[in-house]
This record gives C-alpha cells, structure tokens and sequence, in this order.
C-alpha cells in the first residue's frame, strides 16, 4: 500500500513541467514571461507572454503633436533613444520635404554611433552577467558611464535626452562636445581590447556560447530577426547601408556579417560593431561643418495628407515608422515597427532542444529591451 | 532592383485585379481581400521579385472601413513593395493569414487582432498579444474608454 502512494507521488519519466521564467526574473531583462515546457533540464518548447508593460504608444501619438510625441518614442527602446527620435523626425522631413543642415546631420550620425557603444557595452555587461560572469559588469558600466557624461552635458539628460527634432536638434550641443568624444574614442580604443581578454578568449565563456542557438539564415529573414542579431547569420539587414540616412553616406564602415549563426556569432558581431562605430565617429568628428543646428520649421506642424515610411538602424534592428497623416497637427495612425518585436519570438526555435542554462544564453544573445516589444 | 514601372508591370501580369494609386511615396498595390494571400504567395515565390522579408504587417481604421497594410522587401534585390486590403465589413472583417508564408507574421496578426479586431483564417494561434480578453479595440477610432481617455 505504502509503495503504492510513493509511485503515485513520483514524477514519471514521460512527464513534462511547465514553468514560468518572469515576468521579474532578472535574466530577462524586464518585465516578459517565458512559459517554459521542460523535460528534465531540456526546454521542449517556449511561450512568451508579452504585455506586462504595454502603455498604448501608438494610441497616445494619435493625440500628440509632433514634437510631442518625440518624448514617447524615448520611452520604447531606451537603450537606443537617439535614433528612436531620428526615425520619426526623418519621416517628418521627408513629408514637408524641408532640408536639414549639414552640421545636423553630423552630429546626429555621430550621436547614432555613440548611442551604439553604450548600448553594445550595456549588453555586454548583461550579457556577461547572464553566463555568471560578475566582472564584466563593473568593466561595461565604468566605460559607459564616458558617454554618458558627454551626453548630460550636452542634453541635460543620460537616458532620454528626447534630443532630436523635427527639423533638426533641440538646441547646439555644448561646445566640450568634440573635445570630450575624442578623448573618450581615444580611452575606449585602449579599453576595448580588455573586454576581448576577459571574455572572448576565456575557453568558459567560449564553451557556453558556441554551438549553441543556431539560427539559419532563412529562420532569420522569416521571422525578421535584424541588426546584430541576424547579422550574427549572415543576413545583410543594415539599414544604414541599405537606405542611408544623416551622414552614412559620406563615411567608410564595414556591415559586419556573422557566418556562425549561433550565439557566439551575435557576440562577435557587436563586439565588432564597437570598433566599426568608433571608425565612424573618427571619420566625422573632426570635420562637423559650422552652421544652424535645425531648420527654420513652423511652430505647428501639420504633415500634408497621405503616408510616410522611414526606417532607421537602431543598436538591436531594424526601426521602422509608418504614419498616415489626414492633414491635421495630430498623426491618424502611428506605427512603430520595432526590432525587438521580432527578435523576441524567433527564441522558441533558437531555444528548443537546449538546456535551461542555455536559454539564458541565447535570449541574452538577442539583446531584447522589453518596453520596445511592448510599447 | 527593378524600378517601380517595371515592378507594376509584372504584378499586374501576375495578378491582374490589383490597382496601382498614383502619387505615394512608395510603390503601393491594393488588391481585393479573397485575393490577398495568392498575391502575396506569388510576390514571394516569383523568381524576378522575391519579396521575401516582412518588414511590417498592420491595420489602420477608417471608420467607413479598414486596411490591413503589409510592407515587403526583397533581400537579394532591395526593392520596396506596400500591399494594402480594404475591408468594408467592420463588424466582422476576416482576411487570410500570412503565416504560412511568413513566420514573423503570426505575431503582427496577434497584435493587429489584439488592437483591431480583425480576424485572420487559417492562423495557428490566435489570441490577443497584449490586451485582456475583454478589453474592445482599442485602434479603432470610435474606440471609448470614459475612465482614461480624455477627449480634446
């Protein structure tokens, strides 16, 4: 009788478990749940669960003017605020077809990049964290906390700087501006080489990221994956190269391609986008034309009634805004098509058939920002 | 890279109830609802085009109707197409599903039924993405919500 009740009580080897990883799991970098189907350690499948912090941005644009509504995008991919404002600032530009000045145009490109680096040395402070290595977030922060600086002097703010606008900037950037970036290219130049020491090379680090996360090149282009992430599967996405904007059309740079497809590829493809950014904040620094730092544009703007796509290249993907404008001050229908969105659900491919341990690894890999899944 | 002349060209040979609008800023085709997803296939699957990378799929509401609007590229050739549906019936709109063609598809039409209310036939999972169950639309312009919306 009594082993009877113990048979009932143990797990069967057929049996499954569901387990939910979030939504306040740190691993996941903010607020989403993975429902996670385990065999054992092994991940049969996975379902995220999005929503948890949705705030209807789209919704809220329909009542805000343009240059209100600069301030939401901000708030979708936090990491790369700069280039959110871009995107919605070129589409306006575009539909009133107003000519911004040359000095703009370097300066934002040179933000874009700079942006880039601390996003890339953001993840790769998280990313290290993730595989349990602790020292690679004091390593990432310290050399973040240079851009930063640059940026609180010039805008006021770290994160949000809501700096872009139609037209052109907010106001100059603050005269230290070239003096400050050159020094930081020049200290980074000398630290870069230290995140290849502690990581890259370690033969633990490299065991728990190779192999593992494979995406094909054709799972990449079907579900959307772009930026580094798709990049690390040799899908050529770089939307700087493909339609340039701002001043990439007068700069040199590579597009990295990754032909390992798995996690340890994505790696190699920001780490090599660090060095390729500081080529294209060198090339452009020293030669910032003088000149106004926006375009005259009228107090209200109304975008003349029809459509406008633009799409820009943010740290993690592809940047995509859509606009119906019906003539009036407010937009009719806002869309943001953003990189996460699509690089979150290709994870239930990547992961299945992996162990737990591994999951975090490869979700790590794709460097998802929740707020920009959500919006 | 085929030039929008010679896009339009064989997309109306492929399928000839498309229409072309003049004057947008991007290649734009509109096509009747029960011909949307041959379209779409035969935009995919024809050698001279492949448009094989969704870069966008969504809804936009017109109150007398809606249009569902996808944006295509090729990424051998980098040509851009959008591809629009109109819907009359919004009490009830139905159209295809993409995503036999386009994994990422699945989830836009979540979204787009989460905030539309337009359903997709054929559609593996169809749930809402964000929203509770009970929530309404709230994307479409006769949407009322007295608590949190303050009306200008």
């Amino acid at each position: 009788m009594s082993e009877e009740i113990i048979k009932d009580v143990m797990v069967g080897e057929n049996e499954d478990y569901i387990i939910n990883m979030g939504p306040q799991h740190p691993s996941t970098h903010g607020v989403l749940r993975l429902e996670v189907c385990l065999k054992g350690e092994t991940v049969k499948y996975l379902i995220p669960h999005i929503g948890y912090i949705h705030r209807g941005i789209e919704k809220m644009c329909e009542a805000d003017t343009y240059q209100q509504l600069i301030h939401l995008t901000d708030r979708m991919d936090y990491l790369s605020a700069h280039m959110n404002n871009e995107a919605v600032c070129l589409c306006v530009e575009d539909a009133l077809q107003v000519e911004i000045p040359e000095r703009v145009k370097y300066i934002r490109t040179i933000l874009d990049e700079l942006n880039r680096i601390a996003s890339h040395q953001l993840w790769w402070c998280a990313f290290g964290m993730d595989l349990g290595a602790l020292t690679s977030f004091f390593y990432g922060l310290r050399d973040r906390e240079h851009i930063l600086d640059i940026f609180e002097e010039s805008f006021g703010s770290r994160l949000l700087h809501s700096f872009v606008m139609p037209g052109g900037l907010m106001h100059d950037v603050h005269p230290n501006f070239q003096k400050r970036t050159k020094e930081f290219i020049k200290y980074f130049r000398k630290k870069l080489p230290e995140y290849d020491q502690l990581l890259t090379g370690n033969i633990i680090f490299q065991n728990r990221a190779k192999g593992i996360g494979y995406m094909s090149r054709e799972t990449a282009i079907g579900y959307g994956v772009t930026g580094p992430s798709g990049r690390g599967s040799n899908f050529a996405c770089d939307v700087r190269k493909i339609a340039p904007y701002g001043a990439y059309d007068k700069v040199q740079f590579n597009e990295i391609l990754g032909t390992g497809c798995d996690t340890f590829a994505r790696y190699q493809v920001r780490m090599a986008e660090m060095w390729e950014s500081m080529n294209i904040i060198e090339q452009l620094i020293d030669n910032i034309p003088e000149g106004d730092y926006t375009a005259k544009m009228k107090p209200i703007i109304k975008l003349p009634a029809g459509e406008y796509f633009r799409r820009v290249e943010t740290a993690r993907g592809e940047l995509a805004v859509y606009v119906v404008s019906d003539g009036n001050k407010t937009p009719y229908r806002m869309k943001f098509r953003t990189p996460n969105f699509s690089n979150l659900f290709v994870l239930n491919t990547l992961a299945s058939g992996h162990k737990i341990a591994d999951l975090i690894a490869i979700s790590g890999s794709l460097d998802l920002v929740i707020p920009d899944i959500d919006r | 890279m085929l030039n929008k002349q010679e896009l339009t060209d064989i997309i109306r040979s492929l399928i000839p109830e498309t229409e072309f609008p003049d004057g947008t800023q991007l290649l734009e085709v509109i096509v009747p609802a029960e011909k949307y997803f041959s379209l779409v296939e035969k935009l995919k699957s024809d050698q001279k085009l492949s448009f094989n990378y969704l870069i966008s799929q969504t809804a936009v509401d017109f109150l007398s109707h809606m249009t569902v609007v996808c944006h295509l590229e090729s990424v051998e050739f980098r040509h851009l197409i959008v591809v629009k549906v109109l819907l009359t019936d919004r009490e009830n709109p139905t159209i295809d599903s993409l995503t036999a063609l386009y994994p990422t598809a699945e989830y836009f039409e979540r979204e787009i039924f989460d905030l539309f209310g337009i359903r997709f036939n054929n559609h593996p999972n169809l749930k809402r993405l964000f929203l509770e169950d009970d929530y309404g639309y709230p994307l479409r312009k006769d949407f009322r919500d007295e608590i949190n919306i303050i009306e200008r």
